[in-house]
Order: C-alpha cells, then sequence, then structure tokens
C-alpha cells in the first residue's frame, strides 16, 4: 500500500485546485447561501466539473469511466475542502454511482450509471433514518407486492437530495432494525407516486432533505442485488464516501490552518504579532501535528480503498481510522480558528465560521466519531 | 543488464549467502549488537553476520574507501537498503559514533583526523557515547559549562555530563565543551573527542524513578585532552553540535528508530483486564483505549510516510520534526489508560503478586516519563515546530 499520490494524481490535485479557486472560492460558497439556492451547488460548475471528466474518475472504462481508481478522488475532494465547494460529487458518483457499479446489473447501469457519468442525471442516496448516522439500524419498511414491493418510511440527511433526479432507497425487506441481513436498495425516480422530497437544511447551507415514502411501489427490476443482500455492497460504498469526506475535511482544515497561521503572524497585540506567544506557539505546532497524521490516515484510507489484497474488515478499518482522525483534527483545527482570530473569528463576514459549519456537518456524515471509533474497534476484534 | 541491476543482483546474491537465515526478523529487545572494543553477541550467528558485514565495508557503505568504507554513491546505497529491507536483515550493530559522528568528522575533520578516528569507526571497533546535556544545561543545551582550558599542545578538561548514555560501556565520547568563557554562549562552545580510559575521567550510572537506566553522570577532572582531538574550529563547536543532531534525527528514522515496534498493546490488554464493561465509566475507559490505539496507528502510518516521501526525494524535515513527539506523547498517554484498566496491578514493585507482564507495564510507564524528556523535551520539540517549520516569530 503506497501512502503518496502518484504523478498522474498529483497532476490531477493542481488541476483540481486551479479549477476551483478560479470557478467556486468561498465568496462562491457564501453566494449560493445568501441567495437560497435550493440545490446548493452551481448547476454549470458541476457540468464544467463533468467535462473535466470527476463524474468518471472511480468506474471502469468498460462502463464509460476512466479507470483512475478510487484513490484518484482524493485529491479532488482535497481541493473541494479548501475552497469550501459544493457539487454532488459525493451523493451522485461516489455513493450512488459506486451501488450502480457494484450491485447493478448491465441494465441497470445502462439506464442509470451512464446518464449519471455524462452529468444529464444526478442521483442521491437516501440512507440514514435516526439523527446519526446507523446504516444498519435502516427500519424502512419494504413489503412484498406482487412481484415488487411497497416502501413506506422516512429518510433524513440524504445529501444532495432536493431536486436529484433519481434516489437509491436503502429499505428492510426481511429480519430487524441492527441487522445486516435484509437490507435491499431500491431505485426511485423523484416523480414516483408516493414521493415526497423537502428541504432540511443545516448549518453549512448545502443541500440536505428529507424524503417521505407513502406506499411507493417498486417493481423487481428496480431492485439492485438480492433481497436482503444489499448491505456488503452499501458497506462498499459507504467506505469510499466516507474516505473522500476525509479527504474534504483534511484540505479544510488544511485551508484553515494556513489561514490562521497566517493571522497569527500578523495580528498584533501588545505591540507583538500574537504569534509570538509560546502559549500560542505550541498550540499552533499542535495543530500541525494533527494535521500531518491526518493526511497519513487519510491516504491509507484512499489506498484501501483500491487495495484487492486487503480483506472487508482491513479495509474498513482504515476507512474508518481515516474519517475518525480527518474529524477529529479538523473539528480541533476549526475551533481553535474561531478561537485564535477573536472577535473576528465569531463575525459571519470571515469566512472562518463557514469552514467551520461544513467541517461539523462533514464530520457527522456518515458516520461521526464515535461512530467510527467503535467500527474500528469492532474491526479490529474480528481481526484477532 | 544496467550497472545498478546487476549490483541489486550482485547485492541480492550475497545477503542470501551471507546473513544467517536467523537474523532475518525484526530485532527482539536485548538483541541489539552494541560495536565497540568488546561486543557481546547473543548468538553466533550474530557474530558471523557481524564480521561479514564489517569485512564487506558495510558498516558505512557510503564512507570512502580509505577509511574503511563501502564506498556506494547514493543510488546504490539505497539500493542496499532496499534489499536489506527486503530480506529483513538485521542490524549488523549499533553504533552511535557512525550515524551521528561519523558524517561530521567527513565534513568537518582534518585529514589526519579522519585516518585516526574513521578506520576504527568502519571496523566496528570502538563505542563512542555523546556528551552534550550538563546538569544546569538541559533544554537551554547551549548554556554549557563544561570547560576545556587551553594548556599549550593539550586542553585540561573540567566539568560535568549527564544523561549519557551507556558512558559506563563507551570506548570514547564526543563531547561539547566551553573553550571562551568570554563570548556569548552560542560563540563559545567547541567539539572535541576523547578516550572515557582517559585519567580524570569517571562515570556514574543514574537510577531513574522506573529502576536501573541505560543513563550515566561522567565526572571529568583535570582531564587531558589533546588538542590535535579538537573537531572543526575553535569555538565553531555550536554549528557542528547542530549538524550533529541533524544526522541523530535522519539515523533514528533511517534505522527505524521511531518505529520500533511497541511492547504493549493497548486493545489486546484492555479485552483482557476489563473483559465485559459495564458502568459508564468502564465504557468511558474504553473509549480512551480505542482512541489511544487509533492515534498509534496513524503514527505507524506517519513512519510509513515519512520513509516512502524520503525515497522519492520530498522535504521531509516537517515531518520528521514531529516523530519523537508524537511517539513519546502517545505512548505516555498510553499507559495512563494502561494504569486506569489495571488498578493496583499496574503498581506492583518486585513482587511475585503481580506477573511479569504487569511489572514490565509499570517499569515502562515510569520510564515514559524520561522519553518525553531527553533528547529534546516536548516543549522544546513544538518550540521547533512552531519556528523552524511554521515560521512563526520569536517573542520580542
Amino acid at each position: 500500500m503506497n501512502l503518496l499520490y502518484s504523478e498522474e494524481q498529483r497532476l490531477l490535485a493542481d488541476s483540481a485546485q486551479d479549477f476551483l479557486a478560479a470557478r467556486s472560492p468561498v465568496a462562491q460558497q457564501r453566494r449560493l447561501r445568501d441567495e437560497a439556492c435550493p440545490e446548493g451547488f452551481d448547476q454549470q460548475l458541476w457540468q464544467d466539473a463533468v467535462a473535466l471528466g470527476w463524474s468518471a474518475i472511480p468506474f471502469p472504462e468498460s462502463l464509460g469511466g476512466l479507470d483512475f481508481g478510487c484513490m484518484g478522488l482524493g485529491p479532488v475532494f482535497e481541493a473541494m475542502g479548501r475552497n469550501l465547494s459544493a457539487s454532488p460529487l459525493l451523493s451522485s458518483v461516489v455513493l450512488s454511482g459506486s451501488l450502480l457499479h457494484l450491485a447493478g446489473t448491465p441494465a441497470h447501469q445502462d439506464r442509470w450509471l451512464s446518464t449519471l457519468i455524462s452529468g444529464e442525471r444526478r442521483m442521491a442516496l437516501a440512507l440514514d433514518e435516526h439523527p446519526r448516522h446507523a446504516p444498519l439500524q435502516t427500519a424502512l419498511k419494504a413489503e412484498a407486492d406482487g412481484d415488487g414491493f411497497r416502501l413506506t418510511g422516512n429518510k433524513y440527511f440524504v445529501i444532495d437530495g432536493v431536486a436529484a433526479d433519481t434516489y437509491v432507497v436503502a429499505a428492510r425487506t426481511s429480519g430487524q432494525p441492527g441487522e445486516a441481513q435484509g437490507i435491499s436498495l431500491f431505485v426511485l425516480e423523484a416523480d414516483a407516486p408516493g414521493l415526497s422530497v423537502s428541504a432540511l437544511p443545516l448549518i453549512d447551507s448545502r443541500n440536505h432533505a428529507r424524503l417521505c415514502l407513502d406506499q411507493v411501489q417498486v417493481g423487481p427490476q428496480d431492485m439492485l442485488g438480492e433481497a436482503g443482500e444489499a448491505w456488503p455492497v452499501l458497506a462498499k460504498a459507504l467506505d469510499r464516501g466516507c474516505t473522500c469526506l476525509a479527504a474534504e475535511l483534511l484540505g479544510a482544515a488544511q485551508m484553515l490552518f494556513e489561514t490562521t497561521l497566517d493571522y497569527l503572524k500578523t495580528r498584533v497585540q501588545f505591540d507583538a504579532p500574537i504569534g509570538s506567544f509560546q502559549s500560542l506557539q505550541h498550540r499552533a505546532a499542535g495543530l500541525y501535528v494533527d494535521l500531518a497524521l491526518a493526511r497519513s490516515a487519510v491516504m491509507a484510507g484512499l489506498a484501501a480503498l483500491d487495495d484487492e489484497g486487503l480483506n472487508d474488515a482491513e479495509r474498513g478499518r482504515l476507512v474508518s481510522l481515516a474519517k475518525w482522525k480527518a474529524g477529529e483534527a479538523a473539528a480541533r483545527v476549526s475551533n481553535e480558528a474561531v478561537q485564535m482570530h477573536g472577535g473576528i473569528g465569531v463575525t459571519d463576514e470571515l469566512d472562518v465560521g463557514l469552514f467551520l459549519k461544513r467541517i461539523r456537518v462533514a464530520q457527522a456524515c456518515l458516520g461521526d466519531s464515535d461512530y467510527h471509533c467503535e467500527r474500528y474497534w469492532a474491526l479490529d476484534e474480528t481481526r484477532g | 543488464m544496467s550497472d545498478i541491476d546487476q549490483f541489486r543482483q550482485q547485492t541480492r546474491t550475497w545477503l542470501e549467502a551471507n546473513c544467517p537465515e536467523s537474523l532475518r526478523t525484526a530485532t527482539p529487545e536485548g538483541e541489539l549488537v552494541w560495536g565497540g572494543s568488546t561486543v557481546d553477541f547473543p548468538s553466533a550467528d550474530a557474530q558471523l553476520w557481524f564480521e561479514r558485514m564489517r569485512d564487506k565495508g558495510w558498516f558505512c557503505p557510503q564512507w570512502p574507501v580509505e577509511y574503511g568504507g563501502g564506498g556506494l554513491s547514493p543510488e546504490y546505497n539505497a539500493v542496499l537498503e532496499s534489499e536489506l529491507r527486503r530480506l529483513k536483515c538485521r542490524p549488523p550493530q549499533i553504533n552511535l559514533g557512525i550515524w551521528m559522528l561519523g558524517p561530521v568528522l567527513l565534513e568537518f575533520a582534518s585529514e589526519e583526523q579522519k585516518r585516526a578516528l574513521l578506520p576504527p569507526m568502519t571496523r566496528g571497533a570502538i563505542r563512542w557515547c555523546q556528551g552534550f546535556s550538563e546538569p544546569n544545561a538541559g533544554s537551554d543545551l547551549a548554556s554549557l559549562k563544561m570547560s576545556a582550558r587551553d594548556a599549550g599542545d593539550h586542553f585540561v578538561v573540567d566539568g560535568t555530563k549527564i544523561w549519557t548514555s551507556y558512558g559506563d560501556k563507551s570506548d570514547w565520547m564526543y563531547a561539547l565543551v566551553r573553550t571562551d568563557l568570554s563570548a556569548s554562549k552560542h560563540l563559545g562552545i567547541s567539539l572535541i573527542v576523547l578516550d572515557m580510559r582517559s585519567p580524570g575521567v569517571s562515570v556514574a550510572p543514574i537510577d531513574l524513578i522506573s529502576g536501573k537506566s541505560v543513563f550515566c553522570q561522567v565526572f571529568f577532572d583535570g582531564v587531558k585532552v589533546p588538542k590535535s582531538q579538537l573537531i572543526g574550529p575553535l569555538n565553531g563547536g555550536w554549528n557542528l553540535a547542530k549538524r550533529l543532531l541533524q544526522h541523530e534525527r535522519s539515523a533514528m528514522s533511517k534505522f527505524g528508530e521511531f518505529s520500533l515496534p511497541t511492547h504493549f498493546h493497548l486493545l489486546p490488554l484492555i479485552r483482557q483486564y476489563l473483559p465485559e464493561p459495564t458502568t459508564p465509566a468502564e465504557h468511558a475507559l474504553y473509549a480512551r483505549a480505542v482512541a489511544c490505539a487509533m492515534d498509534e496507528h496513524t503514527y505507524n502510518l506517519t513512519v510509513q510516510r515519512m520513509g516512502e516521501e524520503a525515497r522519492s526525494g520530498q522535504d521531509i524535515s516537517g515531518l520528521m520534526s514531529i516523530m519523537k513527539l508524537v511517539h513519546t506523547e502517545q505512548e505516555r498517554d498510553k499507559f495512563e489508560v494502561l494504569l486506569d484498566a489495571l488498578g493496583y496491578r499496574a503498581l506492583g514493585w518486585d513482587d511475585e503478586v503481580f506477573s511479569a507482564p504487569e511489572q514490565a507495564i509499570t517499569r515502562a510507564w515510569l520510564n515514559s516519563f524520561a522519553l518525553t524528556i531527553s533528547g529534546g523535551s516536548s516543549e522544546v520539540q513544538l518550540n521547533v515546530i512552531a519556528k523552524r517549520v511554521l515560521g512563526l516569530p520569536d517573542a520580542k
């Protein structure tokens, strides 16, 4: 397992950073918020990102992808974090696209994945039903109805769920909440009768939704994989999503740290730059250490996604380590960034608050620190 | 086949034929071979490996052949290192002189000094110790007081050095001494080397809160040191000292000192001592244990990443600056968790009521206090990161 980006991945990092710095700087995110953009991202920016190939990165060439590997997503998500750029890359490409790639039939892929890669279709994954990410607790009922199913229940915190074209919904066809067995995946079009979607605004001003399903009819052709057997594939897609979020958190935290370091060097109080005070120097050094450790964990998580030699537990352990450490480091950096900026740090005018809010939401998405600590522990136990 | 491929092939063949099978594993604690005038070999194989590598000139593969080195270019040396790693060969010997003093001698010593000092090093015949810290010069090393007074053809050295690892087992010392009392503190320091058997040198091992230790205090009472043993310019020792510490850091990373496996694995120990947590406090202890283990995992990955970055030619000075701090702080945190998990069982002292692993935890915990202090305290490490890596300004 290699913990460095390849030459090609470094070139992608540079081009992603240049593209987002020019087209989607933090000011753009502020504008989207102030204009209350319902999608939470700039649609033209997304189409241009698709034209750059971002939606094709992780998929094999046979499906219209670039076969660039999941590690290739890392530099793009880091750049998204640095610039605080919003896009449906996580929800549509990494989460929904991976499920279609890993569990879909050629017919599914032909119908949904090809248009997802081309940018004509935007998809979202409806999974969480509780205030904390707990995918095994999936309870949304899928009752057999003829050769299909009827879905009833609610989904919350659906990333980019407002105005998506198509949804992948996790539902329970058998078993009890808490069990892996019995979870199934269905693909629904946004106009399916009985489906209603509403915005669920969070502090990051991005697109989060709640879905209400009332007796929504789905046919057997709308199910991804076998009934009740979706968990391994879902876990794999979530591993990809978690690691991408970890890369985004790392990028955001790195940027915020650099901003704060500049402030420590230039802000003068008591006739001295405040960065000359040892108490602040030691705290800044501590943040640098955390970021260095987080980078190692994120690189290992990214590398693990593409490493065929790892079993599911070994890969999951590295992914949870990445999400946990990147989340912890980013939370600490953002809290310290506000404190070290002093009064101006708590104003809306400064971008620091925008970073803080996005970091906290990204930290909670797909499992917060406690979730990944517990998962690491459980997987460590199975490792023996 | 290119020359370098041929060298790789020859090296692989030679190592496979000459490195004994029993030495192709990580070195267990207590089986490190320290080069010197007398060497304790843990096995006949270890002696064989020592002698073969010595005779090949590969104790110092990159040093010039005329001083007994291997004469390898950095490129060829990288091949040798990767082949040693591939076969998991143990280091044939550990020697502070080679890692730290040697490169400084190559850069700063006179030709005469090189001819006198380097060949015994490349033969692993001298065990070196370091005389830097003093009782009143710890974190503020440049305030050191041990003096070397000019007495014609020699210096007369008076004073004391402390925290000298293996001072009682070493043959020679390289030491920082004050040669100009009137100059400002960084400008009056020189680097000398001296024979530990010189009249006037005495060594006292230091007991720590954890018991016996490798640390010694060394006393110098009118010790005569020939002027030919001054390394580099008179009063120019501080620059050489900084250089030595750089070599220390790179040697430590190269030889995997940072990645020495810890002897205490937290998660299995927690499972053993607290198999079924029930109360909130027990659950909280579990959460601390898991977080500690995860942090340790990120450190191990960082060691790996630093190695990869170094091999790909990237600047790793920033990463290098955090390693000692992170490792020692994490070890200390881990022992705090273990203490809470073991209760009285971690507080035993020499009684068979306590198992050997429990007593080892107690000693290692007490020893972990020394780790966050020696080799630059955590506070000094944070200063270094803040100033040299982050470029934060000095206080007024």
